[in-house]
């Protein structure tokens, strides 16, 4: 039989140098030590049975819950005690006895594995009192910190309030003298509009009575050319002569045609031509000069922008492989260059029709027109200086509306940026704002989330920031980024990773969720339980 | 891991470089070549059924003690061909056709027999002048030769087993001189010259060409077929059969379906990026193995030839209600290969387990792994960075979840170069590795045969001075993308090569490993990002071979040198453990394999089960999926069944796409992660039962997991099941493999038999469907009446940590009130067992109310510290009492439990080692 155990275990508890024994089963805290009295009949913790006390710790399992077995791996739920002296107490799951891995610090879950433990209880006490020692010092120079920081946060608010407060004064004031100087203006464009009026009226006659003398000078060349037989008449034949001016575009012009042109009658004079003129001149071709060119109303051809669009850029594919026919884009790299600024080139600004430059304004008019501008430019500026104040407003509204904790102390992160340098990228932190990475060796950045939520556990959500809505990934979600909230005297980011794909991780160290500095006598000792 | 979407995406490589995907959905099919788009299949798929122009030449008969050698001709082209026939040991036939004098040697595939097939007398029984009747010995059994047009029949008596050449599809494309170079008048005189020629005097008669026989591009790639046509193809027919398995890999039914008008099931290792369910297409392995079975008899067709394939199939009762009772069932294969020589080896059964038996003698049997690599394993690409590594492993001690293996893929190389570490991400390999010995867990990292072109690179320095690279067609390396970009693909049909890759695995060459490091090799069928169909090109040379002689076997020389390098580290003590995606007739010896980049929908879980089983036939059977699909992310109900079907498949490994969410089993809520953590331990209390499966699979050839008609072969009902199996013979399981499922219909085989629930000890009649409401902790498994299962039902955190702990013993009683089973234990993890004799093998059986524990292995030796904790004896009665008594004849009184209402019998603490005779009567 290989499993004859020792059914009871000697527990050296070492405390304050005075070692004590303390008699039980194998695997039993002493809390339980009442239930397991030797040499009476055990009963199962959950009542089921009661099995002779010889039965508990031999390496079968009898009871449901395991609680016959509290040293050895039989049954399947059952949990070991080690004592631990030194450092902490605790429980491991039975299938870790004698399972050849070193568990419990004082090396008791091992005694018939063959494994080689040492007992390091002692150490790891004294390391970890070591550590929470520290932790301790970081922890209360920290809420020192934190105290500061939110005097500081407290005192900044309330500028920053008063600064609203008076800046909601002086913007009343700035609209006010908006108001005033749009009365200016409108009152300077009254006038500065009719002078422009009267002016262009007076050229657009003066243009009329230019083109009509031209229409005049045409139409009698029109008439010339057109009576062939300079007999001082245009007769239905003659004007046959000029296809282009089939009314329905038939391709012919028939004679029933040409005298609907001509009003009805068979021939014109210099003076009945006038009429006949209006009917066909838009359509007339000279006969000089047969391909007139396009009339200068049609619009000339939209000047083309040049290509700099990225978009209609073709991929190029030969670069990489003869395979890529159905390329999608991966946006992350592909435009990159999206900011940049095209060209704009403006339309010229049309000529007059005919070419002709409307004549310059009288000095009266330009009087008017200076006076006017003026007034404008005065406008412009204070509705500007309003439109600044209003955003001023605005951004300091938007700072006081942020969750910045329950006393505010995380204000100060408020408009800041961190940044942790790793072998590949510059990792970048701005509270509230946004993560972002950036390849070290040169390449654009990548966005890793926007502000969202603190998304702490419900007991402290400030302890955790969740950035969301980063570039997309491939195949997969948006980037975002968790940043984890640690205590500490510095404010830096200590670290960050990507444990799944596109999701990142970052602690972050902040005075400002440093708690309030526990007693340093409630440290453990190592043996609670005694 | 990926291939990204039958292009590449160089993330790391060169960040501006950025290859884009056609669609994430699906396979893009335009990438792969249908038969109508391999200029050699469509060739051969042109001819159809009919007279055969092939005669064989009686005359020219050579017998001798281990061999008969014939020649055919062909009557069109007058080409002569060998015929070789031998009569092998164990009931098998090997017909060898060869060109009589081919151009230059044809390719005959090395290295995957075990040996020289044992021949035995081939005997003549008659001969005329149309036909040779030669003996099989055995009961009647003969082996026809039928001259014009020629045929082969084997017979046993008045029935015919199968037939050769019987629909005139033998077509044999004999190598010839390349014309092309010269000028077209010139070709068209010399065309008329030999065919007057031919009619004149006989001689070889030239035929005229056809497209793609000189040349063929597909896509954008040209395969420059410096030696012409030499496809090869040969039809069988199967009287008698309706039911086919087996030609993995394809994600298909286990039962393979009539290819009329669909395209041939395709054998051609490739790497499918998302690849479809239920089509013909190749996919990462072949194994060019056909079973067929009937009630009658069950038989094999190994087709040994590593080119390009397509398998048709067609039945004359596919798609019809009912067999006409006039036409007997039949069903027709025809094996196309691009190159090489016809060598089809025809196993004869005639019971399933006969032709496991055959096969194994030809290609060998699985090697028997480490026990650690039968337990859980946990991948996922990737592990990021050593602390990533320690995180996971302490995760699962948090969750009290067992696992032996935690994998790294690509990314923990430096560059990709494989044989090294990341070192910002891996920069101490040695501790992590320690930290998990430590835990007695263990760590793969992949090694994948494609080798970064830098010249910083040790490897890729010192395989190109010793010119270890495969060559382009012009002589030069060959390159091609993969992961690390350019990259060169070492010859492993080269044994120096391959010896020198094995030499690469020592701890001082491949620094940072350790013994608890193992091997994973992908991307070796060989993907090549930027090849045809994402492969290497045809042409490319392994010395005097091209790739297209060679091409299935190349995964198969990985894994093999792969496996030989871990035996060699540990100077020949320590079993290897190599898992590989490509793979061959074989490939069994060497480790094991899975069934690559699935996805995380239901029809890949179900798919998961006919895979597997489809490969355990063709003799592989360390077989797994990715438990939780490698795209996409599984729901929890997903992940979920997929661990639970997981649990009972022989490989048992979680992994995801790199672009996927994490997906540790404790990441879906503490529900999930008990029902997971449920599953993993009811793996890992079997895993004696799995040990020993793979010993006798080791020993024997036969599949680990098999079909529900290999153990019931007169069963019919049984023939297309594929959504249940058998673990052994023992252990039915159903698993859930529908989303939101309330039920399961499992049918539970064999008349008179019993099957009990293993988890309630429910009794169940055999050969009915069984009705089964489950819930969603439910895996449905069933063990056969009749069985003894031996179990750790102490579950710890790896398997290493139980390998002392005690057995208890599952007895499930038949209708007679009996059982037997096997215990096997040895070290777990050396060749001890093989080259000393050390291990424990037990027969166990209970009859007639004694349960007794015997030495299967008088001359075996071995002391285990393992012992027996309990004996549950299931639908047994009450004794008035139990004696155990030991091998010194003395006794003791067992105590015991009796459940009646489930007539389930508990013997407490027998206590009796594991090794030791003992007996134990109930009176």
């Amino acid at each position: 039989m290989t499993c004859l155990h020792l059914l009871l275990t000697l527990v050296f508890a070492v405390s304050l140098g005075t070692p004590v024994e303390i008699q039980r089963p194998r695997g039993v805290p002493l809390t339980k030590k009442p239930f397991y009295e030797e040499n009476k009949p055990f009963t199962c913790l959950d009542g089921s049975r009661t099995i002779p006390f010889d039965r508990v710790n031999d390496d079968y399992c009898d009871c449901k819950d395991g609680s016959d077995e509290p040293g050895t791996a039989a049954c399947p739920n059952g949990s070991f005690h080690c004592t631990n002296a030194g450092y902490r107490p605790m429980f491991i799951p039975s299938s870790r006895i004698n399972d050849g891995i070193c568990d419990c610090c004082d090396t008791t879950d091992e005694y018939n594995s063959g494994a080689k433990c040492e007992n390091t209880c002692k150490e790891l006490g004294l390391k970890e009192r070591d550590v929470l020692q520290k932790m301790a010092e970081i922890t209360k120079e920290g809420f020192l910190l934190k105290q500061q920081l939110i005097e500081e946060a407290k005192k900044g608010r309330e500028e920053k309030q008063g600064k609203v407060t008076d800046m909601q004064e002086n913007k009343k004031q700035l609209e006010e003298k908006v108001e005033a100087l749009r009365t200016v203006k409108e009152t300077a464009e009254q006038p500065e509009k009719e002078a422009k009026e009267r002016h262009l009226k007076a050229w657009e006659e003066q243009k009329a009575a230019i083109r009509l003398e031209k229409d005049k000078a045409k139409m009698a060349e029109a008439f010339l050319e057109l009576d062939d037989n300079a007999d001082g008449f245009v007769s239905v034949s003659e004007l046959q002569s000029h296809a282009e001016l089939d009314p329905d575009a038939d391709g012919t012009l028939t004679e029933t045609e040409v005298q609907g042109l001509m009003g009805g009658a068979a021939q014109v004079d210099t003076s009945t031509f006038e009429s006949v003129w209006t009917n066909i001149k838009d359509k007339y071709h000279s006969e000089s000069q047969p391909e007139e060119p396009a009339p200068v109303e049609t619009p000339p051809e939209e000047v083309k922008e040049p290509v700099v669009d990225n978009d209609s850029e073709p991929f190029p594919e030969d670069d990489i492989s003869e395979e890529e026919d159905e390329d999608e884009d991966d946006e992350d790299d592909y435009h990159e260059d999206d900011d940049k600024v095209l060209p704009t080139v403006k339309t010229p600004e049309k000529s007059h029709e005919d070419g002709e430059a409307m004549l310059p304004y009288d000095p009266d008019t330009q009087t008017l027109i200076d006076a006017a501008q003026k007034a404008r430019d005065d406008f412009e500026d204070s509705e500007k200086a309003l439109r600044e104040m209003d955003d001023q407003i605005r951004n300091i509204e938007k700072e006081l509306s942020f969750d910045f904790g329950p006393d505010a102390e995380f204000t100060y992160l408020y408009s800041q940026c961190y940044e942790l340098t790793t072998s590949e990228y510059i990792y970048r932190l701005c509270p509230f704002n946004r993560v972002s990475q950036k390849p070290k060796y040169g390449g654009s950045e990548t966005n890793l989330g926007t502000w969202g939520s603190w998304s702490g556990p419900e007991n402290n959500k400030y302890l955790v920031m969740k950035y969301e809505h980063g570039t997309g990934c491939w195949q997969g979600p948006n980037r975002s980024t968790t940043v984890k909230l640690t205590c500490g005297k510095e404010t830096v980011v200590t670290s960050t990773s990507e444990p799944s794909r596109c999701e990142y991780l970052m602690e972050f160290t902040t005075p400002a969720v440093c708690q309030e500095p526990a007693n340093m006598d409630l440290l453990p000792h190592g043996h609670e339980e005694l | 891991s990926a291939p990204p979407c039958g292009c590449f995406i160089l993330q790391r490589w060169v960040p501006l470089i950025v290859l884009l995907c056609v669609s994430a959905r699906a396979v893009d099919r335009s990438n792969f070549k249908t038969c109508e788009q391999s200029a050699f299949c469509k060739r051969q798929r042109e001819l159809k059924p009919g007279r055969s122009p092939y005669r064989a030449l009686l005359d020219t008969l050579e017998l001798s003690d281990s061999r008969i050698t014939l020649q055919l001709i062909n009557d069109n082209n007058k080409v002569r061909l060998l015929l070789e026939l031998y009569r092998l040991q164990g009931n098998m036939t090997r017909v060898k056709i060869n060109e009589l004098k081919p151009l230059k040697p044809r390719y005959e595939v090395p290295d995957v027999l075990i040996s020289d097939p044992i021949t035995e007398t081939l005997s003549v029984v008659s001969q005329d002048e149309n036909s040779l009747v030669l003996s099989l010995g055995g009961k009647d059994q003969r082996l026809i030769v039928s001259a014009q047009p020629f045929r082969l029949d084997i017979v046993e008596g008045p029935q015919v087993l199968v037939s050769l050449n019987s629909r005139g599809l033998l077509a044999f494309e004999h190598l010839r001189a390349r014309k092309d170079t010269k000028s077209e008048l010139e070709q068209a005189t010399e065309q008329e010259n030999v065919e007057q020629r031919t009619d004149e005097d006989g001689q070889i008669k030239e035929e005229e060409d056809k497209p793609g026989m000189w040349e063929e591009t597909f896509k954008s790639h040209t395969d420059s077929k410096p030696n012409g046509p030499s496809s090869i193809s040969l039809d069988f027919s199967l009287p008698g059969v309706e039911h086919v398995y087996g030609i993995p890999e394809h994600a298909d039914t286990l039962k393979l379906k009539n290819t009329d008008g669909s395209d041939p099931y395709r054998l051609y290792n490739l790497d499918v990026f998302q690849y479809e369910l239920h089509n013909p297409m190749a996919l990462y392995g072949a194994v060019p193995v056909l079973i067929s079975h009937s009630t009658d008899r069950t038989m094999g067709i190994f087709w040994l030839n590593a080119a390009e394939t397509w398998v048709d199939i067609s039945s004359n009762t596919a798609g019809k209600v009912r067999v006409i009772s006039s036409e007997a069932p039949q069903t027709d294969v025809r094996w196309i290969s691009e190159s090489g020589i016809i060598d089809v080896f025809i196993m004869l059964g005639p019971k399933p387990a006969d032709v496991f038996t055959q096969y194994a003698s030809l290609t060998g049997t699985q090697s028997f792994p480490p026990l650690t690599a039968l337990a859980y394993h946990q991948c996922r690409w990737n592990y990021n960075d050593q602390e990533d590594v320690k995180s996971v492993d302490q995760g699962f001690d948090e969750h009290d979840i067992p696992y032996d293996f935690i994998w790294l893929d690509i990314e923990h190389a430096d560059g990709k170069r494989y044989f090294t570490w990341d070192p910002s991400k891996f920069p101490q390999p040695k501790e992590m590795l320690q930290g998990l010995m430590d835990k007695r867990r263990k760590l793969v990292a992949i090694v994948d045969p494609h080798i970064r072109v830098d010249n910083g690179y040790k490897i890729h320095n010192e395989i190109l001075s010793k010119n270890f690279y495969v060559k382009n067609k012009d002589g030069g390396d060959y390159e091609g993308w993969c992961w690390p970009g350019n990259s060169g693909y070492p010859d492993f049909t080269n044994p120096e090569m391959r010896a020198w890759w094995a030499s690469k695995f020592a701890y001082e060459q491949y620094e940072g490993s350790m013994e608890n490091q193992y091997v994973w090799n992908d991307m070796n069928e060989p993907s090549v990002f930027n090849g045809p169909e994402v492969t290497m090109h045809k042409d490319a040379l392994h010395g005097g071979w091209e790739h297209r002689d060679v091409h299935n076997l190349y995964g198969l020389y990985v894994q093999k040198a792969t496996a030989d390098g871990l035996v060699e580290r540990s100077g020949g003590v320590e079993r290897p453990f190599v898992l590989t995606r490509a793979f061959f007739a074989g490939s069994q010896r060497y480790g094991a394999v899975w069934t690559g980049d699935n996805a995380a929908e239901w029809g890949h879980l179900k798919i998961s089960i006919p895979m597997c089983l489809s490969l355990g036939l063709a003799g592989i059977s360390f077989c797994g999926a990715d438990v939780g699909g490698f795209f996409k992310h599984p729901s929890a109900e997903l992940l979920v069944r997929w661990y639970q079907a997981g649990a009972y498949q022989p490989f048992f490994r979680a992994h995801a796409h790199i672009d996927t969410p994490r997906r540790e089993p404790w990441l879906f809520g503490p529900e999930n992660t008990a029902l997971i953590r449920e599953a993993i331990r009811q793996r890992y209390a079997l895993l004696p039962y799995w040990y020993q499966l793979f010993y006798n699979a080791h020993r024997t050839g036969y599949p680990v997991v098999r079909p529900l008609w290999v153990e019931y072969p007169n069963d019919v009902a049984t023939f297309s099941i594929e959504d249940e199996y058998l673990i052994g013979k023992d252990l039915l399981v159903h698993p859930v493999t529908d989303e939101g499922a309330t039920a399961v219909t499992a049918y539970l085989p064999g008349k008179g038999e019993v099957w009990y629930d293993v988890h309630t000890f429910q009794k169940h009649d055999g050969e009915q469907s069984l009705y089964i409401p489950v819930t969603m902790s439910s895996i449905p498994v069933f063990q056969r009446g009749g069985s003894i299962i031996c179990r750790k039902d102490r579950v710890r955190r790896s398997s290493s940590c139980m390998e002392n702990d005690p057995y208890t013993l599952y007895a499930a009683l038949n209708s007679q009130g009996s059982a037997e089973g096997e215990l096997y234990i040895d070290d777990f993890h050396t060749f001890n067992f093989e080259k000393a004799k050390q291990f424990v093998h037990r027969h166990l059986s209970f009859s007639a109310n004694t349960l007794s524990s015997r030495n299967l292995a008088p001359d075996s030796q071995f002391s285990t510290a393992s012992w027996i904790e309990k004996i549950v004896i299931i639908g047994g009665s009450q004794p008035s009492s139990a004696t155990l008594k030991n091998a010194d004849d003395t006794e003791s009184a067992l105590e015991f439990e009796f459940d009646s209402t489930l007539a389930v019998l508990t013997l407490r603490k027998p206590g009796v080692n594991a090794a030791a005779d003992w007996t134990v009567i109930l009176r």
